[in-house]
């Protein structure tokens, strides 16, 4: 990938879609089923996420030349780890709600395959400048595709969206949406879909 | 200290709250490498060797870090401890059966990365079980995570005899599947007390 240097918008945009992390690649599931029973956690997962892949990227870009290759996968989850700790404590300092809310997912940041594959895969081998535009096209691919998943199981499994009524009373809420069945079912469906747009455009 | 018998702690982590299919933890692997049921049985073996290896070891950083007075290094020395755990049941299995070590290929040292192995250790800290509590809860969770992984197998070896419409192939149905088989799981939720 990094030999025909594509352009930076490139390196930039294509997380949102073609190598979306979770659609495309399916890396990342665990907190992409666990937390997105809601609008909020979603987000705030996503966020967490991305803030975390952007500080781990800039950093095993600098250290490329320095970390020996042998040690290199320890290292880079040393280094992914450190800012995982560190986007924990921040959220429990600033809600302590959904903290609790996201549990242990914060925590597993650091067993995201995501981050430490674009460690390994991209940021090893890229500038600094460079990884900061892959990790927050990453990131925000991700977190857009949690957000999908999230907005869809909270308003059929709950009729809402962020905590906001919106069907009103009469709305009889789908409860397996928000169970972890739910999770499976929706991001099945979402792939389906992703597949028929595909090959649409393999047709086209 | 945990009250909780330690019947009800394996039958929790064993079924209840099964890892993979109720707590979303280990998908990678249950994604990855769901399609022989052979191949399937070996990982859940695997997976709960090193379970167990870092559930022990993860009880006596725990209490160390609490002597010293450093809970914030709780993520960073978990995640050594289990890469460690990971190398050692790699070095074991290349020895003893070098089949088996080509069968799972890039999946074993990805074990490091399993959240389940990860999640087992915070779980077992934030709720406080004793060294034999913990114990009986990694073993569980491996079980667990074996009885899922080797139920999507025999699923989806099944399939492969059957015709799936193109659109369906791959990982869309998986995450079906892996639906229907959580509702499934959904019914043991009266069994706890």
């Amino acid at each position: 990938m990094a030999s025909d240097e594509p352009t930076s918008a490139d390196t930039f945009l294509r997380g949102f879609w073609r190598d979306n992390p979770v659609l495309v690649q399916v890396l990342g599931m665990c907190p992409t089923l666990a937390v997105t029973n809601g609008v909020i956690n979603a987000v705030v997962m996503g966020l967490a996420t991305t803030f975390v892949l952007v500080a781990s990227e800039v950093l095993v870009s600098a250290t490329r030349t320095i970390i020996p290759k042998q040690v290199r996968i320890a290292s880079y989850i040393l280094i992914i780890a450190t800012f995982v700790t560190m986007a924990d404590y921040l959220i429990q300092a600033v809600s302590l709600e959904v903290h609790r809310a996201l549990g242990a997912f914060i925590a597993l940041i650091v067993v995201n395959c995501i981050i430490l594959g674009r460690a390994e895969g991209f940021s090893s081998k890229n500038t600094i400048g460079r990884s900061i535009l892959d990790g927050f096209g990453m990131g925000i691919g991700f977190t857009l595709a949690l957000l999908a998943l999230g907005t869809i199981r909270e308003l059929l499994g709950n009729g809402s969206f962020a905590g906001i009524d919106v069907f009103g009373p009469s709305f009889e809420p789908w409860v397996v949406m928000v169970l972890p069945a739910g999770g499976f079912f929706v991001l099945g469906g979402i792939m389906l879909l992703a597949n028929v747009v595909k090959q649409r455009q393999a047709r086209a | 200290m945990n009250p909780e018998p330690l019947g009800n702690i394996f039958l929790n982590a064993l079924l209840i709250n099964n890892f993979v299919l109720s707590t979303f933890l280990g998908i990678c692997p249950f994604l990855g490498v769901s399609k022989k049921i052979e191949t399937a049985s070996r990982m859940g073996m695997a997976v709960t060797f090193v379970m167990l290896v870092s559930s022990l070891c993860a009880y006596g950083i725990n209490a160390l870090l609490i002597a010293i007075d450093a809970p914030y290094l709780q993520l960073i020395s978990y995640i050594v401890i289990i890469a460690s755990a990971v190398q050692l049941v790699e070095m074991v299995i290349k020895k003893f059966s070098p089949a088996l070590f080509r069968a799972l290929g890039i999946f074993l040292p990805l074990i490091t990365t399993n959240c389940a192995i990860l999640g087992l250790a915070l779980f077992q800290t934030s709720k406080q079980y004793d060294l034999v509590q913990s114990l009986v809860y990694a073993i569980a969770a491996g079980l667990g995570f074996m009885l899922a992984i080797v139920l999507m197998a025999g699923i989806r070896e099944e399939l492969e005899l059957a015709e799936v419409p193109d659109l369906m192939k791959g990982t869309a149905l998986v995450l079906l599947i892996a639906g229907i088989l959580s509702v499934a799981f959904m019914g043991f939720a009266g069994l706890g007390a």
